[in-house]
This record gives C-alpha cells, sequence and structure tokens, in this order.
C-alpha cells in the first residue's frame, strides 16, 4: 500500500502546483484544494499506516498505545482540514471581489499581454 | 508603589480624556491639570524620603529568566526631572485651556498631552535599560501626535514626520546601545549598569557604544548634525512647543547623556563626540536664530542653541560642567517654557508671529510684555536671573586651566562668541515686538489676555527672578540631591551665588551682553528673510533629499527582489518548496527508503488511486475552459483521500473531510456564476510560443516537485515509527480526558486552546467574507440572469416567496429536502454529542447542519429560504465562542489551567445517571460556531444573486 499512497500524492501535488502556477483565479483555487489533499495525506502518514486500528480506545482492550494508530498526526490534519476550509472560503472571496474590481479573472489582476 | 501611582496616573487620565465629549474643553483642562498637579505632588512628597534614602526603587517581577523587571528607579536626578515634567506640565495645561479654541478637538490634544507627560516620566523613572528605551519610543510617538495635532496643515505633517523620522531613528541607535550596553553589563538594570563604569570603559565597544548612544542623545536634543528637525516642529499648538521643547521631548536627550555620563564619560571620544555636537550646535543655532522672522523660530532656534550649550557642557569630562549642566537644564526650561507662552499669547491676541509686523506691543499689553522682557533677559543672561548663573558656570568651565593651551583659547572665545550671540537674539526678539512704533495692520486689534492665560507664565518668570537671587535659598537643596545623585561621593563642592567678585568669567559676560548689544544694532532696522553664509544649514534639503533616496532605493530593491504579480509570487514561492523536498535527497548524507516491511497490497485500493490519480490530473487539465467538470473532478479526488483516511483507521478525519467536500464543493458552485466566460479560442505565432514554454516549465516544476514529495512519502513510510508523544495522549485519553475517542479528546481537552484559536480563525473568516461581499460589486457581463433562469422564468411563474411551499420546477425536491432538515439536525446532534467517545464531534455535526442548510437555498431558491429563515448565523459564531470560552474559564475558576476539563456526575430519577462535562459545553461552541460561520459564509455568496438584480433593473430604468 505504501507505494501507492506516496505516487497517489505525488500525482496530486503535481496536479496543485501545475495549477497554482496557472494565471486564473478559478485554476489556482482548485490546484489549492489539490495540494491541500496532498499535504494533509503527507502529514497523516507520517504517523504510518495502519489497517483497522483506530484511534478510538475500546474498554475491553485496555489502552496499550501499541494497538491504536498514531492519533497526533490525525489531529493535525482535522484541524488542517477545518482551516483549509476557511482558506478555500476567503481566498473565493476574494478572487470575487477582484474579478468585480479588476474585470479579470487573472491572478494577478490584469492581463499579461500573452496568455 | 507611590513611583508606580507617579508613572500610570498621566495614562490612566490619557485614556480618561481620550473619552470626553469633543467640545468638554473644561472638563478636559481640569483633568489634565489634576492629575499633573498631583503628579507634582506625590514626587514632592517623595522628596523627605529620597533625601534619606538615596534611592526609591519599584520592582515588578516580568521575565526574570532574562533579567528583564519592569523597575522604576528614582534619585535625586530624576526627581528634579519628574518636577519638571509635572510642574510644567501642569503650569502649560492652564495655558492650554485658553489658548486651544472651541473649535479645536481638545480631547485628542490633552489625551496625547498626557501620555506624553506619562511617556517622559517613563523615561526619567526607568529603572532599567530597556524600558527607558520603550518609553523613549513612547515620547517620540506621542510628539509626532502632538505636533501634528492640526493635521489639516501640511507642514504639520511634515514637521511631524520628520521629528518622528529622525527621533525614531535615534531611538533605534539608542536600542542598539542599550542592548550592547546591557552584553557588555551583563544586565540592563540601572544599578548595574551605573556601576560598571570601568568595565564598559575598557571593553572593546566601548567607541561602539558611545557612538550609538550619542546618535540617539543628540537626535532626540536636536544637536547637530540632526538639529533641523526642532525648527520644523513649530507647526504644533505652542503649549506643545511651551512643553515639548522646554522641559521635556528635548530634554530627554540631554538627560540621558547626563544619566550615562557616570558610566561614559571621561574619555575623549566622549569629549570629541558630545562637545563637538555641543559647540556646533550651540554656535550654529544662536546665528540662525538672529535672523528667524518668526517668533516661534526664534524660539527654536536659540533651544537649539541652549541645548548646544547643555551638550557641550557634557562632553566637557568635568564634575562641575556636569553640575553646570544640570542646573542649565532647570534654568533653560523655565525661562524658555515662558518664553514660548509669551510668544503663543502674542499670536493669539495679534493673529501672527512675524517679527517683521509686530512692533509696539508693549502699550497694549504690558504684563506679557514685562513677562517676556524678563524671560528673554533671562535667556540672554542678566545678572540677577537664573540664565546668569548657570552661564556663569558655564564660562568658568570654559576658562578651567587644566585643558590643553587650544582648548584654554578656543573655548572662552567661542563661549563668548555664543553668549553674545544669545543677547543679541534675546534683545531682538523683545525689541522689535513689543518697542517702536505700534504695529498698524495686525489681524486682530491686540490686548491684554485673560488672567488665566498669563498666571503660567508669570509663574515661572518670578522662579526666574527667585533662583536668580537667592539660588542658595531656593533651588541648591534639589540641585545639590540631584547632582549627588548623578556623581555619588565624588560629588565637588560649588557655590552658587550671584556673586563671586571680578573673575574672567564676570568679565565674559560683561563682553556678552555688550557685545550683544553692539550686534543687534546694524539689525535694528533689518527686514528680510535672506541669512548670510549659513542660511545653507538647514538641513530640510538633505533630509528631504535622503528620504526621496532612500524613498527611490527602496523601490528599485523592491521590483529587483519582488514582484507585483502573484503569479510570479507563486513561482518562487513553489520553487523554494520543491527544492525543499528535493533538498534531503541531495545531502550529505541523502535520504534512503527504509526497509519496513510494507502493508499488504489491496487491489482496491490501487484501483481507488487508479481513479483518484486520474480525476486530479484531468482536474489540473480541465480548470481553465471546464471549471463544472474540474470541480467534480477535484471532488473526485478528495473523496479518495477521505475514503483513505477510513482505509487507514482515520474514521474522524474521513468524516470531516467528506463533509468539508460538500461543503467546498457548494461554495465553489455559488461562485462559478460570478466568474467570466473563458473561449476555447487558441493563440498563435510567438505569444503561444511563450505561453507554451510557461506551460512546459511549470509542468516539470510540478513533476519534479510531485515526484520530490512522494519519494519523501515513500521514504518515511519505509521507516519504523519514533515513539513520539503519542502513546501519552492514547494513555491518558481516558483517564485523565474521560473520552475514547484519542483524536476528539486531544482536540477538545489536551490542545484544547489551539482548537479554540481555530475556531477564532473561522468565525473571523466568515465575518471578513460577510463583510467583503457586502461592497461586492460583480463585473458588469455576470449581472445578467443566466440563461437556464430566464428559460425558467418564462415556463414557470417566478417563485412566490408567500408560498407555504416553494413552487416551480425543483418542487418535489424542495419538499422533501425540506424534510430532511429536522433529521439532518438530528443526526448533526447525534455526532456532536457521540464524538466524545466515538467518531464525531463538534467539526463535523456543524458541517452537517450547515449542508442541510444551504440545501434548502440550492432547491427552493433565495428568496423563499431568506423569508423563511430564522436562523442568525451572526449570534451562532458569537454564542459559539462564549461557550468555547465559559468552558475554558469555567476550568480557570475550578483553579485549574484554561480549558482544563471539569466534569459532574449526578444521578437524576428517571433519567438515571448522568455526565456532565465542560468538555461537551467546549464541543457545543465548536459546533455552534462552525454552523454560524459556514452559514453566513454560504448565505453570503448565495445572496449575491439577489443583490445584483435590482441593480440591473435599475440600469434599465436609467436607460
Amino acid at each position: 500500500m505504501e507505494p501507492i499512497l506516496a505516487l497517489a500524492i505525488g500525482i496530486m501535488a503535481a496536479s496543485g502546483i501545475y495549477l497554482i502556477l496557472r494565471p486564473r483565479t478559478f485554476q489556482v483555487i482548485i490546484g489549492l484544494s489539490l495540494l491541500a489533499y496532498a499535504v494533509n495525506l503527507f502529514i497523516f502518514a507520517m504517523g504510518r499506516l495502519r489497517l483497522g486500528a483506530p484511534p478510538v480506545i475500546a474498554p475491553t482492550l485496555g489502552s496499550d498505545p501499541a494497538l491504536y494508530t498514531d492519533p497526533l498526526p490525525q489531529a493535525l490534519v482535522l484541524t488542517a482540514i477545518v482551516i483549509g476550509f476557511a482558506t478555500t472560503a476567503l481566498f473565493l472571496v476574494v478572487l470575487l471581489a477582484s474579478r468585480g474590481l479588476s474585470g479579470t479573472d487573472h491572478v494577478d489582476g490584469r492581463e499579461r499581454e500573452t496568455d | 508603589m507611590a513611583l508606580l501611582l507617579i508613572l500610570s496616573l498621566p495614562f490612566i487620565g490619557s485614556v480618561c480624556a481620550a473619552l470626553l465629549p469633543t467640545n468638554a474643553r473644561n472638563a478636559e483642562a481640569w483633568l489634565a491639570g489634576i492629575i499633573a498637579l498631583t503628579v507634582a505632588l506625590l514626587t514632592a512628597a517623595l522628596y523627605p524620603q529620597l533625601a534619606t534614602d538615596g534611592v526609591l526603587r519599584y520592582t515588578i517581577p516580568w521575565s526574570p529568566t532574562l533579567g528583564i523587571d519592569f523597575q522604576l528607579r528614582m534619585d535625586g536626578y530624576a526627581w528634579l526631572f519628574a518636577m519638571l515634567v509635572s510642574l510644567i506640565g501642569t503650569l502649560v495645561v492652564v495655558y492650554a485651556r485658553y489658548y486651544m479654541s472651541p473649535e479645536d478637538p481638545v480631547p485628542r490634544f490633552f489625551s496625547f498631552f498626557l501620555a506624553f507627560m506619562g511617556s517622559m516620566l517613563g523615561v526619567v523613572l526607568s529603572g532599567n535599560l530597556l524600558q527607558l528605551a520603550m518609553f523613549w519610543e513612547l515620547t517620540s510617538l506621542a510628539s509626532f501626535m502632538l505636533i501634528a495635532y492640526w493635521h489639516h496643515r501640511s507642514d504639520a505633517r511634515s514637521g511631524a514626520r520628520m521629528a518622528l523620522t529622525v527621533t525614531g531613528m535615534g531611538g533605534l541607535a539608542l536600542l542598539a546601545g542599550m542592548l550592547l550596553i546591557g552584553h557588555v553589563v551583563g544586565s540592563y538594570d540601572l544599578d548595574a549598569v551605573l556601576a560598571a563604569g570601568d568595565q564598559i570603559k575598557a571593553h572593546d565597544w566601548y567607541p561602539t557604544i558611545v557612538v550609538l548612544i550619542a546618535v540617539g542623545a543628540l537626535t532626540k536634543s536636536a544637536q547637530f548634525p540632526f538639529h533641523f528637525w526642532l525648527p520644523h516642529a513649530m507647526a504644533a499648538p505652542t503649549p506643545v512647543s511651551a512643553y515639548l521643547h522646554s522641559a521635556t521631548m528635548v530634554k530627554a536627550g540631554v538627560f540621558l547623556l547626563a544619566r550615562l555620563w557616570p558610566v561614559l564619560a571621561g574619555s575623549d571620544l566622549w569629549f570629541w563626540l558630545i562637545g563637538g555636537a555641543g559647540l556646533c550646535t550651540l554656535l550654529i543655532g544662536g546665528y540662525l536664530a538672529l535672523f528667524q522672522n518668526d517668533l516661534k523660530g526664534v524660539l527654536a532656534y536659540s533651544t537649539i542653541s541652549h541645548l548646544g550649550l547643555i551638550t557641550l557642557l557634557l562632553g566637557m569630562n568635568s564634575d562641575l560642567a556636569l553640575v553646570a549642566a544640570v542646573f542649565h537644564i532647570i534654568n533653560h526650561a523655565t525661562f524658555k517654557a515662558s518664553l514660548f507662552m509669551a510668544a503663543g499669547i502674542v499670536d493669539h491676541e495679534t493673529g501672527t508671529r512675524d517679527i517683521n509686523r509686530l512692533s509696539g506691543l508693549y502699550r497694549a499689553m504690558p504684563i506679557t510684555a514685562t513677562l517676556a522682557l524678563v524671560a528673554a533677559a533671562a535667556m540672554a543672561g542678566v545678572p540677577l536671573l537664573n540664565g546668569f548663573l548657570s552661564k556663569e558656570m558655564f564660562f568658568t568651565e570654559t576658562v578651567f586651566l587644566g585643558r590643553p593651551e587650544w582648548q584654554r583659547l578656543l573655548l572662552p572665545v567661542a563661549a563668548t562668541l555664543a553668549g553674545m550671540l544669545s543677547v543679541a537674539y534675546s534683545l531682538r526678539f523683545v525689541h522689535r515686538v513689543f518697542f517702536g512704533a505700534p504695529a498698524a495692520d495686525l489681524p486682530h486689534q491686540p490686548h491684554e489676555p485673560t488672567r488665566w492665560m498669563l498666571l503660567p507664565s508669570a509663574l515661572l518668570v518670578t522662579s526666574c527672578l527667585l533662583v536668580g537671587i537667592l539660588p542658595a535659598d531656593t533651588v541648591g537643596p534639589y540641585l545639590r540631591t540631584a547632582t549627588d545623585a548623578l556623581l555619588g561621593p565624588a560629588a565637588p563642592a560649588y557655590s552658587l551665588a550671584v556673586w563671586h567678585g571680578l573673575n574672567l568669567p564676570l568679565y565674559m559676560s560683561l563682553t556678552a551682553l555688550f557685545g550683544g548689544l553692539m550686534l543687534y544694532l546694524p539689525c535694528i532696522g533689518r527686514r528680510g528673510a535672506h541669512i548670510p553664509v549659513f542660511g545653507v544649514l538647514d538641513g530640510k534639503q538633505t533630509f528631504d533629499w535622503l528620504l526621496g533616496a532612500v524613498t527611490r532605493l527602496a523601490g528599485w530593491l523592491l521590483n529587483r527582489l519582488s514582484s507585483p504579480r502573484l503569479q510570479t509570487q507563486l513561482l518562487v514561492i513553489m520553487l523554494v518548496v520543491v527544492g525543499g523536498s528535493l533538498l534531503p535527497f541531495v545531502a550529505d548524507d541523502p535520504l534512503r527508503f527504509g526497509d519496513q516491511p510494507a502493508t499488504a497490497l489491496d487491489p482496491a485500493f490501487a484501483l481507488l488511486w487508479m481513479v483518484g490519480a486520474i480525476c486530479a490530473v484531468a482536474a489540473a487539465w480541465q480548470a481553465k475552459l471546464h471549471r463544472l467538470a474540474a470541480l467534480i473532478l477535484a471532488g473526485g479526488a478528495g473523496l479518495a483521500t477521505s475514503l483513505t483516511f477510513v482505509w487507514f483507521s482515520a474514521p474522524d478525519l474521513a468524516l470531516t473531510q467528506l463533509a468539508v467536500e460538500v461543503v467546498t464543493a457548494v461554495l465553489i458552485l455559488l461562485g462559478l456564476r460570478w466568474l467570466p466566460k473563458r473561449d476555447g479560442s487558441f493563440l498563435e505565432g510567438p505569444e503561444a510560443t511563450s505561453v507554451h514554454l510557461r506551460r512546459l516549465r511549470d509542468l516539470l516544476l510540478a513533476i519534479v516537485g510531485g515526484g520530490g514529495i512522494a519519494a519523501l512519502t515513500y521514504a518515511i513510510l519505509t521507516r519504523p515509527a519514533v515513539d513520539g508523544i503519542a502513546p501519552f495522549f492514547v494513555e491518558q485519553a481516558l483517564p485523565q480526558g474521560g473520552g475514547l475517542n484519542v483524536v476528539n479528546v486531544i482536540l477538545v481537552d489536551f490542545r484544547g486552546f489551539d482548537t479554540f484559536g481555530e475556531i477564532t480563525v473561522l468565525a473571523i473568516v466568515a465575518l471578513t467574507v460577510f463583510a467583503l461581499l457586502r461592497r461586492f460589486r460583480p463585473a458588469p457581463e455576470s449581472v445578467a440572469l443566466p440563461v437556464q433562469q430566464i428559460e425558467q422564468a418564462s415556463e414557470a411563474s417566478v417563485p412566490d416567496p408567500e408560498a407555504g411551499l416553494p413552487t416551480g420546477y425543483l418542487m418535489l425536491p424542495a419538499v422533501l429536502v425540506r424534510l430532511l432538515l429536522p433529521i439532518a439536525l438530528l443526526i448533526s446532534l447525534f455526532f456532536l454529542l457521540r464524538g466524545h467517545n466515538a467518531p464525531g464531534g463538534g467539526f463535523v455535526g456543524g458541517l452537517v447542519f450547515a449542508t442541510a442548510i444551504i440545501l434548502q437555498y440550492l432547491v427552493s431558491g433565495a428568496q423563499w429560504v431568506e423569508s423563511r429563515l430564522r436562523i442568525l448565523p451572526q449570534y451562532w459564531i458569537a454564542f459559539g465562542l462564549l461557550a468555547a470560552a465559559s468552558a475554558g474559564i469555567g476550568a480557570g475558576l475550578a483553579g485549574d489551567p484554561f480549558l482544563a476539563a471539569q466534569a459532574w456526575h449526578a444521578s437524576l430519577p428517571l433519567i438515571g445517571d448522568i455526565h456532565l462535562s465542560t468538555v461537551l459545553l467546549f464541543d457545543i461552541g465548536v459546533y455552534m460556531l462552525v454552523v454560524g460561520a459556514t452559514v453566513l459564509m454560504l448565505i453570503a455568496i448565495a445572496h449575491q444573486s439577489l443583490r445584483a438584480l435590482p441593480r440591473k433593473s435599475d440600469a434599465d430604468g436609467a436607460a
């Protein structure tokens, strides 16, 4: 599973990076989403991959850390997901306002001579 | 304790003054006057204690490990300054009450005035060097606000800016000097520093320290070559000038030089730097004062000159010169404050300060004229006035025998010359304004001002006389304590007497008086603004040129190092990120893949990510022309991410990711409408080539970056896990956190403060979105109804907001979604309540409920929902934050740290055992806030389609 997840993270990050470098605001917002997925998975993977060991303590098993997956990256990623949502919302509104003010959806606020 | 009161009273008063109504001139003056007087009385009351104990201290521990405490320290010298600051402050308040016109917004004046007084007291009373530097900067800031008080005038603005730039720059140098001293001594404590004089002087960094401290003090005291800011600061209201340029602001520089005199003085460097600057300033200031045509200009340059005298005294490396300097600080403060007041009275009553227009005012305002005459005589150094005494002491020091031959010659000559200049400009000031034929064409008919405006000036002049006639009985003991505090047991003996016999200094004084008269005589009839020879020494042009050059340099650098284009900036950021991800592989000890046994490959997972990867790449491919498709494809990648979380034992993440996915998709869908239409046309020719090249470059960068991140991930995944702090959380979740879901326990308990910060961010974002959209102006071509809506409108009637059920083509889904709302609410509450022990929690619950609400918008239309919506998202945000905060404060009341979980167990009839915890309250806060924030953002965007419509019909109507 590890190579697949690593590849998946790489592909999503690559798509995200490519989109973030594009000139249109919509491309950048989608790129940010993709990059956020990749980064969240990356942080999550820092806790290593465990199957069927959610960090919800089963009273019958006790709280031996070896029985459960690492809860810390999960808590971090949970926070990151929510903040990512807030960032996306803010960026969306800023790009709408910028489009209304500048008349273009180019990220620079004005059209390049080319592109 | 009294020290703390002395320091804090002005600041408290400043806040109170700011809150009073605009026209409350009397209330403001009473407030400021009482505070200044109280400070003066409190300070005076400390004198007996000071005389016996020597030094009073008050310490509040602040950062003991860094050796930085909030320290107040009052010795005789600080006491003297505190008295000057508070007493002259009181008098200036009385004066300002009558000077300021009813149109001026006085709360601002008195508020900044008191803040300035507090900052100055802070400088004087600081027992810690860093604290002193902080109050030093505060005086710069407060004086900036005071100088720019009439901010509708451009000269006030530019003068204030110049003063702030020069003194602020000096303040930075001072701070650097203080840090060096602290480094050398090993403490910022003033007592420790004063005891370490020899250590500092012997250190390699002594020259650097002296230069830095000198730059700080000389800029503040307007010494050559930084003297030019002071005349431009005269754009301030006269009471401000009377205060800042007599007893306070400019005196802070010489205060500091004298304060650190025992530590830093005694070297040749000190003599050349401080003494040299003082001598230049003394002569240049005096010379330029002679040619000013503005009353306040004369006083400004004479202030510069007299400060130069004090600085020169401080630079002379002699104990007696230090005594003379402190004495002259007091004397200059009294006569200069009263002269500024006189100038203000003349300006107030006649409407002009132009020496060429004023004349013969003695007849119209004899009291003012007498007061100004005496004060100017004190400034000129006429016997029986206080200025004479300190000037005599200055002359005595210049002829001191222990100096090299050339100094013994140069210094007395320069001193006598300065004395002559001082006499000449004082004479000119008084003679031109008050004597001669009565002026004819004044803006106002001059007459004597109200008694209360004269009183402060009169008191100051009286003190000039008293000190001048009976120095030993009036100021003597206080000067003694001040100089003893500075010099310690080594303080020299000196006598304050009017008559020292016929000696060289007396002859110098007489020469100066006579020579000044001679110097003035040819100027009597002279008018005009031309200043011979040294007219170029106004530093304003240099300053403006420097400022412009620095601004241009900064712009040039910015152009070289940065770009206003976001695309370029993002490229740089991405280059850094990609470079960073490759760094571990090119290091000396490159990162290698580990040999941790991999988890068994599941074909389903491979399939999942095959789809996920295709979605991601396709989204990148389509985002330019097919936005909706790209959004759906990105959602597919998000879904794969969510499923991965489930796969690898992270149910909470999966739930949250899923809910966020839905809300984000809806949000972007709502925004899509306002984006411009993309035509699919292709460029041709060289432009197309450059675009293709750029895309190729970005593609390469993306592939390298993605490959690097993938390799990093794989390298980490194939290594054994490190034992971090995770086991602690797993082991303590139940015993300490009282919950089974470790992730949730971390979020709401162990790291609850982080979560509290996070929901605050969310609330701020929601409010920002709301605020941004209130002023939203859609691009013109997006205002029209979309084609689909127009077609619907032609088929069916416009949705009726009053109908019990939404009508229109989505009627069936609308009914179903309406039914869904209470069910969704139940599910969201279910997630909320089980969150502590099972996957769920406030975030997920809140998002589920918010999704249900926005679904109503989607199927029923904004008008129909908004006519029924009883949800007020702002309240949900507010109550959510309050609930979360009260959960934290509840722990504080129980004596535990902020946000520590508190639990209660109780047994109720019928219901049975219940378990209540502040954690639940906290999670309810999170839930409410997430609902409020999400709904606020979504409906703010959804509402835009309603707002755009009326504007369009307006436009139609106008057309």
